[in-house]
């Protein structure tokens, strides 16, 4: 009880100044500081009315002093509207800065990223052990970083609605398939055997190819890193009615029942998976989310901790589409 | 393929590094490569080399992709060649853009292995 009361409490700004110094207002730009103003003048004025109206039994000095106070008052509120609007602008401010800087640091990266692959692949000359595994490590950090700059860059589109899609027919087994090509490797590192069950004669689906192929590859990602050594992935990819249902099933870790509402979350990783992995940033499955969600699909999971983890997300055909 | 010649791509793309690796795979794959490295070279080799393929940048000196796509889908001669747009951006409306104009399909770079770009390109040949 206590702490519920608490927990209240938390949301309640007892402290006017508190957002001032947060944000690194000025007293007169801070709409926390200025709320507590106007409703300390309202007060006063409440009683100042109260006392002049007594002593003087005039109506022309309280209406003298009502329209004062309101006066005082609508420019008060004239002064929370601008510090909201700086509040704002800041925000716009910071959400460009991101957008600019990902965008500048982002390609070098990936120049970075196809003479890595030429290299490695051996085609344009062979090189010794050592020399591949010292490239091999800074391909996985150069991946590392463009795939960090990709999720803050889709994260800050999420949060201010720009996250858009471009629909296009797309054939959602092509997709799944070079996922799957392109995970053989890591999955046989750590002798985690991959299945794929793809359905005859599968409708195409009108969806954004790029960002269905992003929120697959985080869960083919997800189910490989949190997979136990000699682990089994199960893909599927059905048709239901109007729907492509795609499923992954691990044996992997699970997520803690107590934690599996959280799962969507930004930033969040569960307690278990932490142990194991200290990389990743816990933005990977709130991405994939809004993907399927733009895309008019659906998401969801089932899981069991030490046992593994199912994901599943449906979208719809084109003749679904279309016959809308 | 319906005979033994070389199928040609063209890539226009002024990151050098980029453009190299590229053409460096695709010429291993058997393709003949040509490239540039603005848009007004480009346009001018799309006219006069007739290229199977293009591989498009929209960011680029002297006349951006976007003006380099209008211009080939203007020209009866050349507007039915594919056009792959390579772009850093991933810019929603910038790659909608150029699919309205007429691009066949579109690939955010650091998105994608060069072997993934390859089968792409594979099977829009394949397709034509």
């Amino acid at each position: 009880m206590e702490t519920k009361i608490k927990n209240i409490l938390k949301h309640i700004n007892l402290n006017p100044f508190a957002q001032c110094r947060r944000y690194n207002l000025r007293l007169l730009q801070c709409p926390s500081f200025l709320f507590f103003l106007m409703g300390l003048l309202t007060l006063l004025a409440m009683v100042g009315t109260y006392l002049i109206a007594k002593k003087y039994y005039s109506s022309e000095v309280v209406i003298g002093s009502v329209s004062t106070v309101t006066i005082l008052i609508f420019s008060l509120g004239n002064l929370i509207i601008k510090g909201i609007e700086k509040i704002t602008a800041t925000a716009i401010i910071k959400a460009e800065f991101i957008s600019i800087v990902s965008h500048q640091l982002k390609a070098p990266l990936a120049n970075l990223k196809w003479p890595l692959e030429l290299l490695l692949s051996g085609k344009i000359g062979n090189l010794n052990e050592k020399q591949l595994s010292y490239l091999k490590l800074i391909q996985e950090n150069n991946e590392r970083m463009i795939k960090l700059i990709n999720d803050l860059l889709d994260v800050s589109k999420i949060e201010d609605g720009r996250m858009k899609i471009i629909k296009q027919n797309v054939d959602l087994k092509e997709i799944v398939r070079s996922v799957v090509d392109n995970f053989i490797h890591l999955a046989k590192a750590s002798n985690i055997s991959i299945s794929l069950n793809i359905e005859n004669n599968l409708p195409l689906i009108k969806t954004d190819s790029n960002r269905v192929r992003l929120a697959i590859q985080n869960l083919v990602d997800n189910a490989v890193k949190y997979n136990k050594p000699k682990g089994k992935i199960e893909i599927d990819l059905k048709r239901m009615k109007n729907r492509i249902y795609f499923s992954i099933k691990d044996t992997g870790v699970g997520i803690p029942k107590e934690q599996q509402k959280q799962i969507f979350s930004k930033f969040f990783r569960s307690d278990n998976v932490l142990k194991h992995q200290t990389q990743g940033t816990g933005l990977g499955l709130y991405i994939t989310k809004a993907i399927i969600k733009s895309s008019g699909g659906k998401i969801g999971f089932t899981s069991e901790e030490n046992k593994g983890t199912t994901f599943w997300f449906y979208l719809p055909t084109v003749s679904a589409e279309t016959g809308r | 393929m319906e005979n033994n010649k070389k199928q040609k791509i063209l890539i226009i793309e002024d990151e050098a590094t980029l453009q190299k690796a590229l053409q460096e795979i695709l010429l291993q794959e058997g393709y003949e490569v040509i490239s540039a490295l603005d848009g007004k070279r480009g346009l001018e080799l799309v006219r006069s080399e007739m290229p199977d393929m293009i591989l498009l940048d929209l960011i680029l000196p002297k006349m951006d992709g976007f003006e380099v796509l209008e211009a080939i889908k203007k020209d009866e001669k050349v507007k039915e060649i594919p056009i792959i747009i390579l772009t850093n951006l991933g810019s929603v409306e910038d790659v909608q853009r150029a699919l309205d104009l007429g691009a066949t399909n579109y690939m955010v770079k650091a998105d994608y292995n060069l072997s993934d770009i390859v089968d792409k390109i594979k099977k829009i040949i394949e397709k034509k």
